[in-house]
């Protein structure tokens, strides 16, 4: 037995050997930064922590703080009921900005890219322009909006009231019923980004297409609805997937936007803001760790449920229904 | 086989004219949307350079600029255009008078005074733009130090990503393995990971470490490749031909000379692609600054632009000319790489 040479490696084995070698900085940042922090804050989920003292493992306080009350709330509609009214406030307050500018996101790119793939005179121009502000994201933004929505001298206000001629123009980020939309409005500015991503999913839809619709007769409307729509739903299905996710972590512009506050009356609270509170104002790090979860949970549901649903609307090239 | 003509073509009478006013009213749209997103913009530009009085005055229009003025005996006047017996003149204001009325006199006889209704003149305004607001403003914050941070986050981390995600990334793409393709996937599904779920324990890891508060937090994890880069890397590789890599291994060359020999140099496109999309990140993060950079010396530009807002919001022009400074190298490099940036846009976009 032990005198049987040791077989050298198999070229297959070798080339194996490679590939592991040169993944090992992604493995070992995988393991040192992504698993060992989830798992760490899955612990500190159950824990009360707050930086200075060990983590005190309280089982499921954190997670009974968010979910209890809700069937008192629902028979009382007294927020008060609720464990943490503020962790509900702002799902509220995400969502509802998820539903205001995602749709008006999808509807303004997809026109301006289908309006850019016309053969229109100084076209290359025009792209620049739109796609120019979403390359300036950041705090730079969100300070130059913060002046434009100024109630009182803001450029927007003074258009709304001159031009347009409302007498009383909304308060915008100083209104808890407006603040949200003056948000959308901030992130619209940006919608070059998703834009760009359309114009290059139509231009990478065959003109023999077009032609076999134009052999058949179909006028411009006829080729939107039968062949550009079709073939464009998986890009818009990709930007809606991000989308909703991208909602889930906005945080810059709200917080330059409030001072990090949320405010007027929490109504900017989003999500992510609140977390950010919690861990690094209030130093919760235990219950923060919770929403931090929580998180998690609610955009690997909407991930997943948003690709089972694309079965039913997504249309990919090559993919033929035998009928 | 006759067309059946549509509504246009019935308008317009041809094809051609209902193509044309298709094409017209596309112009049109455009034209007027570029208007709106260009307006924020400007009014940026236009405010860094303002005199802060123009702010507060009635007198606040996009384009910098103060009331001409007149000295009349070591007084000074506003000029306003004035129409007198029907001949237009350039009159001073002397004094304003009760019922929206006011004196105007001409500035060589400024005795001979005429009482006219103010809102039916109009004040004559010249040009004024205020450079030193943007020297006033970098002296007002540590804004060089700011800068120095901020370009030590972009360029060393950018370094560590691209050296760090094309060795993975070649990993990935080029050799067989059982667990390669598992590993892939586990890559794929962290694009999509938020990163709060992990942040809280980076944040005590790095403190037990001594980091936070450095800049290191913000850099070192560059070193270990990342998600979203390595896989736009490893598509673009997947469309070198691996008739090259075959020929470079026959003439002897071990994996390491292919990918720097071999694939790196096709892949110039890709990797200058990815850094871009990394100098755009890196730049204008704030989030990961804000929670790990405490003291002032430490602050990167966007940390220390907000900061500086809240300290100095009511002067809007300090604040919007340091905005303007940040926007610049960006703009300048989508400028400069503008072709190699849509393509990698539209890698990343439709590919993903």
């Amino acid at each position: 037995m032990a005198t049987r040479f040791r077989k050298p490696l198999s070229l297959a084995r070798r080339e194996a050997l490679a590939g592991y070698a040169f993944i090992v900085p992604w493995l070992i940042g995988f393991l040192v930064f992504t698993v060992g922090p989830m798992l760490a804050s899955l612990y500190y989920s159950f824990t009360d922590f707050n930086i200075i003292d060990p983590p005190r493992w309280v089982g499921l306080d954190n997670y009974i703080r968010v979910f209890s009350g809700i069937p008192e709330y629902l028979m009382t509609g007294d927020p008060r009921q609720l464990g943490d009214p503020l962790f509900w406030k702002s799902l509220q307050v995400t969502l509802y900005f998820a539903a205001l500018a995602l749709p008006l996101n999808l509807l303004f790119s997809f026109i301006l890219a289908v309006l850019l793939n016309q053969k229109v005179p100084g076209v290359n121009i025009w792209r620049t322009i739109f796609f120019l502000p979403s390359i300036i994201a950041g705090v730079a933004v969100a300070l130059l909006w913060v002046r434009i929505l100024n109630p009182k001298i803001g450029i927007l206000n003074v258009f709304l009231q001159d031009v347009v001629g409302i007498a009383r123009p909304p308060g915008w980020l100083q209104d808890p019923n407006w603040a949200v939309p003056a948000l959308v409005i901030m992130s619209l500015w940006g919608v070059g980004g998703s834009m760009i991503i359309y114009l290059a999913g139509l231009q990478g839809i065959s003109t023999e297409l077009y032609d076999a619709a134009k052999v058949d007769g179909a006028n411009a409307w006829h080729r939107f609805w039968a062949v550009t729509l079709p073939m464009m739903t998986p890009v818009l299905f990709y930007n809606l997937v991000l989308g909703t996710i991208g909602t889930f972590q906005y945080f810059t512009e709200v917080y330059v936007a409030t001072s990090g506050t949320g405010d007027p009356q929490r109504a900017t609270l989003f999500y992510n803001l609140y977390l950010y509170q919690n861990a690094f104002r209030y130093f919760d790090m235990g219950y923060a760790s919770t929403m931090a979860w929580i998180l998690f949970v609610i955009v690997l549901t909407l991930t997943a449920l948003i690709f089972r649903s694309s079965d039913a609307w997504v249309f990919y090239e090559g993919q033929l229904r035998g009928k | 086989m006759k067309r059946i003509p549509g509504f246009f073509a019935w308008l317009f009478g041809s094809v051609q004219g209902h193509a044309l006013f298709f094409k017209g009213i596309t112009t049109l749209l455009l034209a007027a949307g570029a208007v709106i997103i260009m307006i924020p913009l400007a009014f940026m530009i236009s405010t860094s350079l303002k005199d802060p009085a123009q702010l507060r005055t009635d007198n606040n229009t996009l384009i910098p600029r103060k009331p001409q003025t007149v000295t009349i005996e070591g007084e000074s006047y506003n000029l306003y255009q004035v129409a007198v017996d029907g001949v237009t003149r350039e009159w001073a204001m002397i004094k304003k008078a009760p019922g929206g009325m006011a004196f105007f006199a001409d500035p060589a006889r400024p005795t001979e005074q005429v009482q006219l209704k103010l809102s039916e003149q109009t004040a004559l305004f010249r040009l004024d733009i205020h450079w030193e607001n943007y020297a006033e403003a970098v002296t007002a914050m540590p804004f060089l130090k700011y800068l120095g941070n901020t370009l030590l986050v972009t360029f060393v981390g950018m370094a560590g990503m691209l050296f760090s995600s094309s060795l993975v990334a070649y990993g990935f793409s080029r050799f067989r393995a059982r667990w390669l393709n598992v590993f892939f996937l586990v890559l794929l599904s962290t694009i999509m990971l938020p990163s709060q779920v992990r942040l809280i324990p980076l944040y005590v890891f790095f403190q037990n470490l001594g980091w936070v508060d450095s800049l290191l937090p913000l850099i070192v994890p560059q070193f270990f490749a990342n998600a979203y880069d390595v896989f736009l890397l490893r598509q673009f590789f997947m469309s070198i031909p691996l008739e090259l890599d075959d020929a470079a291994r026959i003439d002897g060359a071990n994996p390491l000379q292919v990918l720097l020999h071999i694939i790196l140099p096709q892949a110039r496109p890709a990797l200058v692609s990815v850094g871009i999309f990394h100098f755009l990140y890196a730049w204008n993060d704030f989030y990961e600054p804000l929670i790990f950079l405490h003291s002032r010396e430490n602050w990167t530009l966007a940390v220390g632009l907000q900061t500086f807002d809240a300290i100095y919001t009511i002067n809007t022009h300090l604040v919007m000319a340091v905005s303007v400074l940040m926007i610049v190298p960006p703009i300048l490099l989508f400028f400069l790489s503008q072709r190699i940036f849509t393509q990698g846009v539209v890698i990343s976009g439709v590919k993903g």
